[in-house]
């Protein structure tokens, strides 16, 4: 009897359980959740992950087919470890056996992320990574699209900016540059260095500075007597925030002032109010499109504060485009998905997208704080690109 | 003339924060003998205390530390008398409290960080106060990291007269040097020791006041603080509360004059340099004395 019991119960399971399955659409992330790109992640990725899945539930669920289904997440922290975030990968697919998995945080988990997810067949949209290899993993990786532009695009941005207010007669080209000795600060120094002097500028202060600094007071000071009319840095959040502070305490007011990551971060407007006006960084938005005014609006009523204006309406409008793309495919089919991840067109809030070759290059190289938002200035064409102010007013 | 000014002062303010981060793991693990790992937490924990007061109360750092302090002392003596004092019970020789003292905070490390991880997010946490300039000498400072110095000078040449000149003070340094000898001479080693690691709890937590002023932190980054306090520490001497306090303006000093002089690349490596040099030199520290 008992053992009838229980085949029964197996039996009833296994007929039960394919009904089950199609009540919701299982989504899972591994993201760092602790350890040193805790800080990151939690500012860019999660909290926009969050914001996705409450709206898609909140709206009843996915169309898939002629059913919503409701999105069930299933998260892991890979404690800022690729290999943990490997291993939760793959457990999400082979035992969670979840429908789409959304990517990690940074270029760097991002492209040790992208053998998986292709061995896997599950679409990665790396949205954190910022990498100029990028054209060519695409094309090894059909399932593998970057959102955030490639950093020549953003230097690319930057010696356009400059060239464009030293034609103006706004800007001397006397440049100091400053960068975080890390793949990311070198990467970008070394393209925009030899963009700054083809276009024939001046670096009149360029260093380098280890990972972790938040002394910049003697950075500042030797580029501060070196009497640029622009300041460069290619920092981070911790670094970006000293930067600024110290330039502020040691009256350093160069026409141009260029912070790296942290820049875009709404905590930055909150931590330096008014002085942040007319300050540049890496990134930006339209806020005048509908688009991003509902969301920064939105993003606040759920996570409690705004998001930050590079990557995070990129991340949000990227898991639009998941949405969209599994409806329109109808069914569960990760490589119909795929497919039109990278050949439909979405409205998304930054607006129109659609990918080139994998990528997204509906994007802003440089943005400027002024007034409340920090508004796309380049590229200059982009419709959006606002006009830049200089100089800065002084501190 | 002014660059050499320049560099000495700046670099003073950088140690007096390195120093003023090494001062409570100098009595913790020099006489309490608890190599205290969640150190860098402890730190960061009262840094959201900080930015908890004057963000969400209006509270100023300055008079947050009047909160801070005691709550961290009573925090800290608490810990070591429910979680360290079974160790210390055990413990045959200092060695073996040294490792068990390693890996029990170890664990701590991850309960504070987690919680602050759950209370505070993984975020980064940034304010300003104070962070206006001083010119002192034709050199222009920031007035919050002139008084981390001010608080590191005070704090550590308190405690050094409390050390050399006080019938109390010579009983902790007793403790640090030979516990066993201390206990014979009627030294009530557990309760000075407990007060010890409470002392140096206290002085982390105007730590983590003071340079949550400045500088920008996340739940995630006590390790960065405690390996910098460990070199400072292991730089000036075990236990040596003076031995801190120069091992910290030096390191500062020096950093600032490479950064000035050579290249701002090198900071971390003449940071390592000056404490391979000093380990080298004088295995015990600047001011520690040679175990015999």
């Amino acid at each position: 009897m008992r053992k009838f019991g229980w085949a029964a119960l197996i039996v009833t399971a296994a007929l039960f359980a394919p009904a089950h399955a199609q009540d919701s659409i299982k989504i899972g992330w591994a993201i760092s959740k602790t350890g040193p790109f805790a800080a990151g992640a939690g500012v860019t990725t999660l909290p926009n992950y969050q914001v996705w899945v409450k709206d898609v539930n909140d709206a009843g669920g996915i169309k898939v087919g002629d059913k919503k289904l409701k999105v069930e997440v299933i998260e892991y922290d890979d404690r800022s470890n690729s290999e943990e975030m490997i291993k939760a990968v793959e457990r999400l697919a082979t035992q969670d056996k979840v429908d789409f998995i959304l990517p990690p945080w940074s270029t760097g988990m991002n492209l040790a992320a992208a053998p998986i997810f292709n061995k896997l067949g599950y679409p990665q949209l790396a949205v954190t990574a910022n990498t100029n290899q990028a054209p060519e993993l695409t094309k090894r990786w059909p399932n593998l699209t970057f959102w955030l532009g490639l950093p020549s695009e953003i230097v690319d941005g930057i010696v356009e900016t400059f060239t464009k207010l030293q034609k103006e007669g706004k800007i001397s080209n006397k440049v100091a540059m400053i960068a975080v000795g890390d793949q990311f600060g070198i990467e970008l120094s070394t393209a925009t260095r030899a963009g700054l002097k083809k276009a024939g500028f001046d670096l009149v202060y360029d260093k380098s500075y280890p990972f972790g600094t938040q002394d910049m007071q003697p950075v500042l000071k030797d580029a501060q007597a070196a009497n640029p009319d622009v300041l460069l840095a290619f920092s981070y959040p911790p670094d970006t925030f000293a930067i600024t502070d110290t330039s502020k305490v040691i009256g350093f007011n160069p026409k141009v002032f260029f912070v790296g990551v942290g820049t875009a971060f709404p905590m930055y407007k909150g931590k330096f109010a008014a002085n942040a006006e007319a300050v540049m960084g890496i990134g930006g938005s339209d806020a005048a499109l509908e688009g991003i005014k509902w969301y920064i609006q939105h993003h606040k009523e759920i996570i409690g504060r705004e998001p930050d204006r590079w990557a995070s309406p990129i991340t949000y409008a990227s898991l639009q485009v998941l949405q969209q793309a599994i409806e329109r495919v109808g069914k569960i089919d990760r490589a119909a998905v795929i497919n039109e991840i990278n050949n439909g067109i979405f409205d998304t809030i930054i607006g129109k997208v659609k990918l080139d070759n994998g990528l997204n290059r509906n994007i802003w190289a440089v943005g400027q704080w002024q007034g409340n938002d920090f508004y796309g200035i380049a590229p200059v064409g982009k419709q959006g690109a606002k006009a830049p102010i200089v100089p800065k007013p002084a501190w | 003339m002014t660059l050499a000014f320049d560099i000495v002062l700046s670099g003073l303010v950088l140690g007096g924060m390195y120093a003023l981060i090494a001062l409570g793991l100098t009595l913790q693990y020099g006489i309490a003998r608890i190599m205290n790992l969640s150190y860098g937490e402890a730190l960061v924990a009262a840094a959201f205390a900080a930015l908890y007061l004057y963000t969400g109360m209006a509270v100023n750092p300055l008079l947050g530390l009047i909160v801070v302090v005691p709550a961290s002392f009573a925090a800290n003596w608490l810990l070591y008398q429910i979680v360290l004092m079974p160790l210390v019970k055990r413990a045959k020789n200092q060695g073996m409290l040294e490792v068990d003292s390693i890996l029990g905070t170890f664990g701590i490390l991850f309960v504070v960080q987690g919680v602050m991880l759950l209370t505070f997010g993984g975020t980064l946490q940034s304010y300003s106060y104070l962070s206006v300039p001083v010119h002192i000498f034709g050199t222009t400072l920031a007035l919050n990291r002139i008084l981390a110095l001010l608080f590191a000078l005070m704090i550590g040449g308190a405690l050094y007269l409390l050390l050399t000149r006080t019938r109390y003070g010579t009983a902790l340094r007793a403790i640090a040097i030979n516990p066993d000898a201390a206990r014979l001479s009627g030294i009530d080693i557990r309760s000075a020791s407990a007060l010890a690691f409470a002392a140096g709890g206290a002085i982390v937590g105007a730590g983590g006041v003071l340079i949550s002023m400045f500088l920008t932190f996340s739940a995630a980054m006590g390790v960065v603080f405690t390996m910098k306090a460990l070199i400072v520490v292991i730089m000036g001497g075990v236990g040596n509360m003076l031995g801190a306090l120069i091992a910290g303006l030096l390191l500062g000093i020096s950093e600032t004059a490479v950064a000035r002089l050579v290249d701002p690349g090198l900071t971390i490596a003449v940071t390592y340099a000056l404490f391979l040099s000093v380990l080298l030199w004088r295995p015990a520290g600047l001011f520690g004395r040679p175990a015999r």
